[in-house]
């Protein structure tokens, strides 16, 4: 990790991570409890999680904090320990990843609708972004990934309250599209032009798309992306949508698939390509070799 | 009748005083409550329910109509009670342990309630023996269940083979439905039916009550 977060983007293109939530469930997290129990109660597994993306060559590692926002944990009583979560997550990222990557904060969304839809206030939502948001820029975290986002007014008072606590944190914002008629939307109706306009002005400084419909999609939405923005842009691809195979499901879409479709992102001059659902090691792996092959030789 | 119509479309337009106001007016002009619910409310809720799924509008259509929904259907309660509405028959329903997705499900609650059935809503994260128990206390007739997430459709195998454990299967039908979920999963635990859609619920809760 030789330079700061927003220096470094300029070079070169960052590998993201995969999945965290199957790697949890694999690691015996039951049904019913909430992925970031793990942070209080086993640290350790994180750390190995952590490890196994470093090894398979990630530049950028998550914490395991999507759900960690007041509000979200509040659903299973444990609002109280929002910053003990937050930080715990952190601080077992990088404690395995030392300064070979880059901890990058995941913040998820918050569960809830904003009024009218729901019944949460733009206030409350906000304070409770700013509590998880605080703890994990106190606990050291080199940038914040707020993703998965379809609400873009959620996404925004995301993006405003980490920007809030601290100007100069790099902050990724990411939302998820499904495929239409009319386009990619996000369930909550937002398309790919209003949503980089709203992250864009909200202070992001890296903007794209999460999780989705499998990776033939997102290179549509990457393309959509570089369109309309002139920010760098991370794309982190699911690894297709959960398939029944006897009485198992498994995500579709191969490491293999996946590193060959993402040459597509490299040329399109995407600055940071991950997985998100169903992607593993193994495809960060390859995704590694591939982007290896493409990167234009480092001038440092 | 002209003010059903005007309902229906404030209803889609999720205009919640338009539908408030209207349906007030409606009863004091005498029109029957059931006449209301199904001409104006439902019928407007059913258009909401296939734009949807064509992708002509998103979820904050649909939530602002059934808020609207909503807001109508406690003017016209009174009403029912006085004018002793016969229920269709108790359903249990809720999305499954594990599973905090609700929207869907409580979209599927207000269409059956709208239809006539009593709902017992027993939110998200719904445990196997919870659906069970309340079905059994209720009397309910179906047990309807949600699921978003492939990792949490197994509960809903979970909560049939209790039912066959305790010999209510006949006695208690389920229904089962959320995005990942299909009709050969439903046959595959044992499910009495599937449903894609809060419309499609309705016509396939009646179609399960419906005396044999
Ligand atoms: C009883 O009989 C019946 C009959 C018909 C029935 C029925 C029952 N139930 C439903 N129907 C049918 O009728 C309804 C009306 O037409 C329809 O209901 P639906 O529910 O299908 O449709 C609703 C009207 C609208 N649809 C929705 O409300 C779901 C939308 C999406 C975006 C979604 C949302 C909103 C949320 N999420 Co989640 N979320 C996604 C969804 C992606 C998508 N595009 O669908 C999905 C479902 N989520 C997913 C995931 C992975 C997750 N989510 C999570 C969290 C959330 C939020 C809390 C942020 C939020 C839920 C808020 C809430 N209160 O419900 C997490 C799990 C939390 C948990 N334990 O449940 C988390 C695990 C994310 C994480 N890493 O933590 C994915 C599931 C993958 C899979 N198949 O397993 C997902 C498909 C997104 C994706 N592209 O990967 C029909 O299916
Ligand atoms: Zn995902």
């Amino acid at each position: 990790m030789e330079k700061p977060f927003n220096k470094i983007l300029q070079e070169k293109i960052l590998v993201g991570d995969g999945a965290m939530g199957t790697m949890l469930i694999e690691r015996g997290l039951e049904a019913g409890r909430p992925p970031e129990s793990f942070n209080l109660e086993k640290a350790a597994v994180l750390e190995e999680i952590a490890r196994q993306y470093l090894d398979a060559g990630s530049d950028i590692v998550q914490t395991n904090t999507f759900g960690a926002s007041a509000l979200n944990l509040a659903v299973y009583g444990l609002e109280e320990r929002t910053i003990d979560i937050n930080r715990a997550a952190v601080l077992a990222v990088r404690k395995a990843v030392g300064d070979h990557a880059y901890v990058s904060g995941s913040c998820g969304p918050s569960g809830r609708l904003l009024k009218p839809y729901g019944d949460v206030e733009p206030e409350r939502m906000f304070a409770s972004f700013k509590v998880q948001l605080q703890a994990l820029i106190d606990a050291g975290v080199d940038v914040i990934c707020v993703e998965t986002m379809s609400d873009i007014q959620e996404a925004v008072l995301a993006v405003t309250a980490a920007k809030d606590i601290k100007a100069s944190v790099p902050v990724m914002a990411t939302m998820t599209f499904n495929p239409t008629p009319k386009g990619f939307y996000t369930v909550m109706g937002v398309n790919i032009p209003d949503a980089a306009a709203a992250l864009e002005t909200a202070g992001a400084d890296i903007i794209g798309s999460n999780c989705g419909n499998g990776i033939e999609n997102m290179i549509l939405i990457a393309e959509g992306f570089k369109k309309c923005t002139k920010l760098p842009i991370i794309i982190q691809s699911n690894a297709g949508l959960p398939q029944k195979r006897g009485s198992d499901f498994i995500y579709p879409e191969t490491p293999g698939f996946m590193a060959e479709k993402s040459r597509e992102f490299v040329k399109l001059g995407v600055s940071i390509i991950g997985g998100c659902c169903g992607t593993t090691p193994a495809h960060i792996k390859a995704l590694r070799s591939m982007v290896d092959s493409m990167q234009r030789p480092s001038t440092v | 009748m002209e003010i059903l119509d005007r309902i229906s479309e404030m209803l889609q337009r999720g205009d919640t005083g338009k539908v408030s106001a209207l349906v007030k007016e409606s009863l004091t002009e005498n029109i029957p409550a059931k006449q209301v619910l199904d001409g104006g409310l439902i019928r407007g809720m059913q258009v909401i329910g296939e734009q949807y799924r064509l992708h002509e509008i998103f979820l904050p259509d649909v939530l602002l109509a059934a808020k609207a929904m909503y807001a109508g259907m406690d003017i016209l309660k009174p009403s029912f009670i006085k004018e002793g509405m016969p229920s269709l028959g108790k359903v249990v329903i809720g999305t499954v342990q594990g599973d905090l997705h609700d929207i869907g499900k409580n979209l599927v609650g207000i269409m059956l309630k709208g239809a006539g059935f009593e709902v017992i809503d027993l939110g998200n994260n719904v445990a196997p023996e919870s659906f069970v128990e309340t079905a059994r206390k209720e009397r309910a007739s179906v047990i309807g269940m949600s699921a978003l997430l492939t990792t949490t459709m197994p509960v809903m195998a979970q909560v049939v083979e209790l039912l066959k454990a305790q010999r209510l299967v006949g006695t208690i039908k389920t229904i089962i439905g959320g995005a990942p979920v299909t009709k050969e999963y439903a046959q595959e635990i044992g499910a009495d039916a599937y449903s894609f859609d809060s419309a499609d619920a309705v016509e396939t809760v009646k179609a399960l009550v419906k005396p044999a």
